[in-house]
């Protein structure tokens, strides 16, 4: 070993998850050191790969807390309008009914990245080792020690797992995952129209998968649309001009013409869950603990989520002088998490499965289901504030307050 | 296990207490173990102390390490679960206790998570004996294993200087805390072996405090510790009638009498 990093807690991967669980570590003045086997980009914010997020109100909430909001990038969503196929009923979810904040907002992946990234490199106690992937780590009793592929390594009380859906620090410590492919394709890109959007939010359920156009800041809008595998390739191989052809066809022309604003990306749609989220002094957060389905645009918040419960209870532990890797902190991290994680992702699950199909008794249910709850004022509330990310106590950063 | 062979009369330890606590030693650091209850009752002890710590000695609660400076003397410290979170808040922590496997078991394990603290197999009478004295001393759910409560108090405060603060958690000897700090923690949830605590040692609230006040020792708070069985976590309550703690301050007017 060349050189030795002490810090009191080590964290596998500096993607979003990696880098936000630093910062909000940072705010309670607990050190860490971020390693990452691929280098930071550079410049990131000038170019747009079309990938975005939705922030929920509580991560909003969360993020403006941290000084993570990049409010100047941040496009509200002030309504949602769900439509099924060729159906004329449809759910309105108006932000009025649920109080007087946005349903959510929603950012390009680089504003977050550029944000999270400027904080992580400003912080004192933040040390980020990039280039180099994590040749080996023990742990136990005494700590985690590891060791890069370069051969320098390194101390911590705890690792942190947010290395992504295909976590190696996951597979590493043997922790297995349940999971299986839709079938589906998610293929994402930015456009620019004609007509305002007036922040108006719109997800069409086709039997191919969902088709959502978000708002973004301007005359833009992202769009994520959930394709049979199949027909990905095909689609994806269009000239741009053709491939707005078809995103027209799928959607109504209420945003006037369109254009292709960016590049184009596609994803296979999984979902996976790990058997457990926590070890000997291990916690996985984000993707490495559950990936789920776009639909909900709910997977960021989930890992946000899983990042303010394990951090209140570090930084607790912490300030009481107690281990900060140990078991007791690690099972509370697991219990905490169990509900919020298993329902989402059967929510999600069960959106996924009811609304790609074509099956003609199927489709009138949910028709009519969607029209039930749209006039039911209370149940809709109830699924807004769930969206919205308001129902329940959760960790004190959810609730806008410091740790 | 040399301890109880030495003479027991000028001490307040109580030899089948040692015997009991010394054959467990292996179990301290299982948080699933013999000691599990202590574990789980760890955060909310480590809360009052630092909390009534900070309070007296005006310190600053939340800093990275608030009991800098503070001379801890930890009595009956089993393997350390109380001396090592005390010094990784920045105290310089003496810990104690007749049980010489259970000052193994927490050298060890100390050394492991690289804390340095001076561990001792002796007693307090001992150390009052060479003349020690400390900011605060510490006898967590200790005086209801001890054989004489007013002999144990007496000695703690010879350890003080004026000024200086003695915790204190126990059990109070309540209908409810024979029903679950005795019956079903032992024999019911398995908690903690057959056998760990004798009701008839508790000490209630009111006794402590006559105690205490006995000895010029000024009793600033005392507080209750309630299991909530849903978090599985002890709070801070005004309910004292099982689990509660208490701060005494060493008077300077009380030396004079």
């Amino acid at each position: 070993m060349q050189t030795v990093m002490q810090s009191e807690v080590v964290i596998v991967g500096a993607g979003l998850s990696g880098l936000a669980m630093a910062v909000t570590l940072d705010s309670a003045g607990i050190a860490s050191t971020v390693i990452d086997r691929q280098h930071l980009p550079a410049d990131i914010s000038d170019i747009s790969d079309g990938r975005t997020t939705a922030i929920s109100y509580t991560s909003r909430r969360m993020l403006e807390t941290l000084g993570l909001w990049p409010a100047e990038h941040a496009a509200p969503i002030l309504d949602i309008r769900v439509t099924d196929g060729p159906s004329r009923l449809f759910l309105h979810f108006d932000h009025r009914d649920a109080g007087d904040q946005p349903m959510g907002h929603l950012i390009e992946n680089r504003f977050l990245r550029a944000r999270f990234q400027q904080a992580a490199k400003q912080s004192r106690n933040i040390t980020i080792l990039t280039g180099h992937g994590v040749s080996d780590l023990q742990r136990d009793e005494t700590g985690v020690h590891y060791t890069l592929s370069d051969g320098s390594g390194g101390q911590a009380r705890m690792v942190i797992g947010a290395d992504g859906a295909k976590s190696w620090l996951r597979q590493s410590a043997g922790i297995r995952t349940s999971g299986w492919s839709y079938g589906q394709t998610a293929m994402i890109c930015t456009i620019r129209h004609q007509l305002p959007h007036h922040n108006v939010a719109h997800e069409r359920f086709l039997p191919g998968g969902p088709f959502a156009v978000l708002p973004l800041a301007g005359e833009y809008a992202s769009i994520v649309w959930s394709e049979r595998d199949a027909l990905v390739p095909v689609m994806m191989r269009l000239d741009d001009q053709a491939f707005a052809g078809e995103l027209l066809r799928r959607f109504d022309d209420s945003l006037g013409t369109i254009e292709l604003a960016g590049p184009r990306s596609s994803y296979p749609l999984s979902l996976t869950v790990a058997h457990d989220i926590a070890g000997t002094r291990l916690a996985l957060v984000g993707d490495a603990a559950h990936q789920m389905h776009p639909i909900a645009g709910q997977a960021f918040n989930l890992g946000l989520r899983d990042i303010a419960a394990l951090a209140e209870i570090i930084v607790d532990r912490r300030r009481l002088g107690l281990d900060i890797g140990g078991d007791e902190g690690l099972s509370r991290y697991r219990r905490s998490r169990r509900v919020d994680i298993a329902t989402l992702l059967a929510a999600t699950d069960g959106l996924t499965w009811l609304f790609s199909n074509d099956i003609p008794p199927v489709r009138i249910a949910r028709d009519l289901g969607l029209g039930l709850v749209n006039k039911m004022p209370r149940l809709k509330t109830m699924f807004m504030r769930s969206a919205m990310g308001t129902a329940g106590n959760g960790p004190r950063l959810l609730r806008g307050q410091h740790l | 296990m040399t301890v109880i062979e030495q003479p027991i009369s000028k001490t307040t330890v109580d030899p089948t207490e040692v015997q009991q606590f010394d054959a467990l030693s292996d179990q301290w650091w299982d948080s699933h173990g013999a000691f599990a209850p202590l574990h789980r009752f760890t955060p909310v002890r480590m809360q009052f102390f630092r909390d009534r710590l900070s309070d007296h000695f005006k310190l600053d609660r939340a800093a990275a390490m608030p009991l800098s400076g503070l001379r801890i003397l930890d009595i009956g410290c089993g393997g350390g679960l109380i001396a090592e979170p005390m010094t990784r808040l920045g105290a310089d922590v003496t810990a104690i206790d007749a049980a010489a496997a259970a000052i193994a078991a927490a050298q060890a394990h100390s050394a492991a998570q690289g804390l340095s603290i001076d561990y001792r197999c002796t007693t307090a009478e001992a150390l009052l004996a060479d003349g020690d004295q400390f900011d605060v001393v510490i006898a967590s759910e200790v005086i209801e294993h001890v054989a004489s409560v007013d002999a144990f108090i007496a000695a703690a405060k010879g350890l003080l200087g004026p000024g200086g603060a003695l915790l204190v958690t126990t059990i109070n000897r309540t209908t409810r805390s024979l029903l679950s700090a005795k019956i079903a923690a032992e024999y019911i949830l398995r908690w903690a072996p057959v056998g760990t605590h004798d009701w008839h040692k508790f000490v209630r609230p009111v006794e402590l405090k006559s105690a205490l006040g006995g000895h010029g020792m000024r009793v600033d708070n005392i507080a209750g510790f309630v299991f909530r069985p849903l978090q599985g976590d002890f709070q801070i309550s005004r309910d004292c009638a099982v689990n509660y703690g208490c701060i005494a301050v060493h008077t300077a007017e009380a030396t004079a009498s």
